[in-house]
């Protein structure tokens, strides 16, 4: 190796380079958001949101309650008149679907699926604490009126 | 540039590179609750402050 022959102001520059660009890419990637805001991911806000509508009576009757796991579950099915029971399961399924297509879309358009159970379980956390006061909340396995 | 330094250099960037796929790995918790929270306020509607709902008055005694 000839070490000797190298000239140590080229040296420096390289180094200065590489870590100028080091550190660009490290603060770009700390500060980053997560990409949300895909043709994708964009439609299933648009009718999660739409159908929040729908949802919100049922959060605030009990009848639905916001689940553990990032979905949200019919918990007291009684407390929706059997007419609307069936729309109300429908709307809970459709939910669930969109949520479930949500986090793995997240994951997908941030280039790692296997992020899906994460973006899932901070979700989860999310919903629950943001729950409105009087919906129902599920921590571990009970519920319980917020 | 000498050639053994350009070989240097490559390498160095090669595993500056590889560096930078090793941190992207682990999940960005702080960045997730934050898109979390702009996607909750939207489907919620919640935009317009995230205190507390008007439609309840607080009750007697302590309101969590």
């Amino acid at each position: 190796m000839k070490f000797g022959s190298m000239q140590p102001r080229s040296l420096s520059g390289c180094v200065a380079a590489l870590f100028v660009g080091l550190v660009l890419a490290l603060s770009a990637h700390a500060q980053g958001n997560l990409e949300i805001d895909t043709p994708a991911i964009s439609a299933l806000r648009k009718t999660m949101q739409q159908r929040h509508a729908q949802l919100a009576p049922l959060y605030a009757s009990g009848a639905v309650g916001i689940a553990a796991d990032g979905t949200v579950s019919l918990r007291d099915a009684a407390a929706v008149p059997l007419a609307q029971r069936a729309q109300a399961n429908a709307a809970v399924a459709a939910e669930n679907a969109d949520r479930a297509a949500l986090y793995r879309e997240i994951a997908r358009a941030n280039g790692h699926p296997e992020w899906e159970a994460e973006v899932r379980r901070t979700f989860a956390q999310r919903w629950l604490e943001r729950a409105q006061p009087g919906w129902w909340v599920q921590q571990g396995t009970s519920w319980s009126r917020k | 540039m000498n050639p053994a330094l350009r070989w240097l250099f490559a390498a160095a960037l090669a595993a500056s590179a590889t560096a930078c796929v090793t941190i992207n790995i682990y999940f960005p918790a702080a960045a997730a609750e934050k898109a979390a929270d702009r996607i909750i306020d939207e489907v919620w509607q919640m935009r317009e402050g995230a205190g507390s709902a008007p439609a309840t008055p607080p009750a007697a005694g302590e309101a969590k």
